[in-house]
């Protein structure tokens, strides 16, 4: 399987606090990994640096092989490798549609013309397609800040999807959204990122929810990385329950 | 190139204001086309407001417009109207490509006290140049038209309808610029910047040729100020004057390309009266005003008007 | 050699001058992220309230010249107080959370207002004081003859900074001022009566600008219009120093001070572009100002 995403002995510090620490990780093509970890861990600062929104303290960051340190995130999205936000990023004043379509023009060209408009048919197809796709057609007109939380996270990962890329980073995909809600989000989620052929990369604290897609765990802890590899190994490791799951004996081993 | 409705509508409405000009009278005539020169130059300021940034030194372009005209008349005989709004919005074009690289690292206060910053260079230089007529300024030659002189008498009413032509003509334009890519990537930016960074575009980029256009604008607007008022002077560059400017966006509101226009000559014609009745409550009038304007009419007064037309409807 | 020693003087006296200016403005940016377009307002009130009283005072030769000082300062701070507490409670405290540069404009909207209320208090002729001035002398220093007044005004402001710069490091009300400068949700989590804050900060920066303008009063004569000019040149050394920064708004000061009395010696007609050259420049190479903070974005 060949390498989409390497991280070499990535470190980030920010004056005394670490961050991250030597983090060393290889995302193969196609597979599904779940991050994990508690809050503070460095799950959104792997991903921060990893799509250039960061600058590294040390280490190298390598995207098919080439070296993204340095580049901005808009080279990088570019380049195929997209992310959506812990608190779904959106264009607050304009409708949902619109949101997609701007995602849609940017995906097109890094120069956007100065008469012709935004709103024409292809890209409103385009718009509508993934809309569908998500099931989330009967927002289209909506302004983006009447809709539901768990819509908004939708959106947010359907312009990440719309420029086609290689690899989607998904930052908490249900976070703020309700449990009973959770599973059904993910279910979405999954679903279209599996048709679209994507790598993906999500963090979540829902230990089920992560079960149920990941091929593989990343867990993180204090900016390193506690645990990497098959679900079921990564989830009894004894150190991964102590400071990330709190597992069936965590409390016994508290009290010690 | 198809027209849409409301750009019928606005060409329409130039038509009629041109006929109009016909038989108003000299001095509703005048006043009129000051309010739409500094209707221009407003459009320059909403250009950016729509873009997240507020500009309180649009004034630098309005400068530039109006000195490129009476320098070009004064020191090289060009009398050709045409020709000399040319030069100011060249002028102004390549100043704003210059500028437009470090102003575009700047947003919030930081981008509007440089644009003041800037506006102020302009001023104190131009005080400080007798060769310029230092504080006085000079005045502007009569102009002409593809070798067509106008008669005295004729000079105002011809430069009006010239003026209505290009403003409804630039209302067009602004219509479409407002929703074609660049106009409503303009928008995203001021909505969230982190996110079209990360849909692939550049901010910079898109904000960049927002400002010259917006300084294109402005200075054509500048133009024709210094054809139609016959003097320039450094006031042009005043941060006062900008914050004129400011006020006028404001009390119009970005929602709509007609806004500038109706607000700018709102603001003249109250101008006028109020100036001659308490000369010394005028900046007063205008303070209150504007604070009315941000405590309950945040959208400028545009926003009375599509909230009327709602409750018409409903 | 003799202009250069000009220049230092010149520049020293200039950025005294400037600091006291600018000194209010940047404590109630720092404190309230407010950019305060009025605070020009404030110097020609202070300016008009001391020339005023002072003119009054010293043309009626109603007693000593030193009560004569003490009033002048006197009343300029009375005059700082009274109209940051209007302005503070009666208006601003009713918009606090609202976008940074709507709030510079709300502040531009109070100078225009401020700007007319003179008119009317005062008059459109100019207001002279300057026997504070005159009682002072002249000194000779290096040569060069110096007014004894220009003299204790960067004493003034020596003093004035100190003790500013003191109070906020080592006064413990200093420290939770800068705690809310830093981050006002956790300060008012951690039971900071911001708002408070907010009014003595507001009333102390008005206080300063109006101090300032009384301090200057008796070098100039007082006309409409005056705080319009020294609010830009306010706005360029705090934008230099950082917004915020005591001792940026000194630097800044030192640094536009020295330029500027470089360019009237040498090349006058570049007075006000040397000025706004330095702050594009400063802003060109460090953004946020040469003792400002960086705020990234968090997502």
């Amino acid at each position: 399987m060949t390498c989409i995403l390497e991280t070499q002995g990535l470190c980030k510090e920010f004056g005394a606090v670490t961050a991250a620490k030597d983090v060393n990780v290889r995302i193969h093509k196609g597979e599904v990994v779940g991050v994990i970890g508690s809050n503070g861990a460095g799950k959104t600062t792997f991903i921060n640096m990893v799509t250039g929104y960061l600058k590294p303290s040390r280490g190298e960051i390598l995207f098919n092989g080439q070296s993204i340190i340095g580049r901005t995130p808009r080279a990088i999205t570019r380049a195929g490798m997209a992310r959506s936000f812990q608190v779904a990023q959106l264009f607050a004043q304009l409708s949902v549609l619109d949101n997609l379509l701007i995602a849609v023009s940017a995906a097109q060209s890094p120069f956007p013309s100065l008469l012709a408009p935004m709103r024409n048919a292809s890209r409103i197809e385009q718009a509508d397609a993934i809309l569908a796709e998500f099931d989330i057609s009967r927002w289209r007109d909506t302004p983006v800040t009447a809709v539901p939380q768990g819509v908004r996270k939708l959106i947010d990962i359907a312009m990440a999807l719309i420029g086609d890329p290689q690899m989607l980073l998904l930052d908490e995909p249900t976070s703020g959204v309700s449990a009973e809600e959770k599973t059904a989000l993910m279910d979405t989620v999954m679903r279209v990122v599996a048709q679209h052929q994507v790598t993906v990369l999500f963090v979540e604290h829902d230990m089920d929810v992560v079960r149920r897609y990941v091929s593989r765990i990343l867990a993180f802890y204090s900016g390193e990385v506690l645990a990497d590899g098959a679900p079921e190994a990564v989830l009894s490791n004894p150190r991964v329950q102590e400071f990330v799951t709190g597992g069936p004996n965590a409390h016994k081993r508290a009290a010690q | 190139m198809r027209l849409s409705k409301t750009e019928l509508i606005l060409l329409g409405v130039a038509v009629l204001l041109a006929a109009g000009g016909v038989i108003a009278p000299q001095w509703l005539v005048f006043l009129l086309t000051m309010a739409l020169a500094k209707a221009m130059v407003v459009q320059g300021v909403v250009m950016q407001m729509r873009a997240g940034l507020v500009t309180f030194g649009q004034g630098l372009f309005f400068c530039i417009g109006g000195y490129a005209v009476g320098m070009s008349g004064h020191f090289l005989n060009i009398t050709d109207l045409v020709l000399l709004l040319l030069i100011g919005v060249g002028a102004a074009v390549l100043l704003a490509m210059l500028l437009g690289l470090l102003m575009t690292r700047y947003r919030e206060i930081f981008f509007a006290m440089l644009s003041l910053a800037f506006s102020m260079i302009l001023y104190g230089v131009l005080v400080k140049s007798s060769a310029l007529g230092s504080t006085d300024g000079f005045n502007v030659k009569a102009w002409t038209l593809f070798g067509w002189t106008p008669a005295s008498g004729q000079a105002p009413l011809a430069l009006f309808i010239i003026i209505v032509a290009c403003s409804g003509l630039l209302a067009v334009l602004l219509h479409r610029y407002s929703r074609s890519s660049a106009g409503m990537m303009c928008e995203a930016i001021r909505e969230n910047e982190v996110r079209v960074e990360y849909l692939g575009q550049s901010p910079r980029w898109v904000l960049y040729m927002n400002y010259v256009a917006a300084a294109a604008v402005s200075a054509l607007g500048g133009g024709f100020m210094a054809l139609s008022a016959g003097h320039i002077d450094p006031e042009m560059a005043y941060w006062i004057t900008s914050g004129e400017f400011v006020f006028i966006a404001l009390l119009g509101g970005t929602a709509h390309v007609a806004a500038p226009f109706i607000a700018a000559v709102l603001f003249a014609v109250v101008r006028t009266y109020a100036i001659e009745w308490m000369p010394h409550s005028w900046q007063m009038i205008l303070g209150f005003t504007l604070l009315a304007i941000i405590v309950f009419l945040p959208k400028g007064l545009w926003s009375l008007f599509t909230a009327q037309a709602r409750r018409a409807k409903a | 050699m003799m202009s250069l020693f000009a220049v230092l003087i010149d520049g020293t006296i200039y950025a005294s001058w400037l600091f006291l200016v600018a000194a209010g403005l940047t404590v109630i940016y720092g404190v309230m992220r407010i950019l305060n377009m009025a605070h020009g307002s404030f110097y020609a009130i202070g300016a008009y309230t001391a020339a005023s009283l002072v003119g009054w005072y010293f043309n009626n030769g109603i007693g000593p010249v030193w009560v004569g000082y003490l009033l002048m300062l006197g009343c300029a701070l009375v005059a700082g107080l009274i109209v940051g507490l209007i302005i503070e409670r009666g208006l601003l405290r009713f918009m606090y959370g609202r976008d940074e540069v709507l709030m510079v404009i709300i502040t531009y909207a109070l100078l225009l207002i401020l700007e007319d209320t003179m008119k009317m208090i005062w008059g459109v002729n100019p207001y002279f004081a300057y026997q504070p001035y005159a009682e002072m002398g002249r000194s000779a220093l290096a040569g060069l003859k110096v007014s004894n007044y220009d003299l204790m005004l960067v004493g003034v402001s020596l003093v004035l900074g100190l003790g500013l710069w003191l109070w906020l490091e080592r006064t413990h009300q200093g420290k939770v001022l800068r705690a809310v400068i830093h981050d006002r949700e956790v300060a008012m989590a951690m039971g900071v009566n911001v708002r408070r804050m907010f009014t003595l900060v507001f009333v102390l920066g008005t206080m300063l600008g109006t101090l300032a303008g009384a301090l200057t009063a008796p070098a100039i004569s007082v006309v409409p219009g005056m705080g319009v000019e020294v609010i830009v040149l306010a706005f360029a050394v705090v934008v230099i120093g950082g917004m915020g920064s005591i001792e940026g708004a000194a630097v800044g000061a030192l640094l536009v001070g020295l330029s500027r009395a470089a360019a009237v010696h040498y090349a006058p007609e570049f007075e006000l572009f040397v000025i706004y050259g330095v702050m594009a420049l400063v802003l060109a190479v460090r953004p946020q100002g040469l003792f400002g903070r960086v705020l990234a974005r968090k997502i």
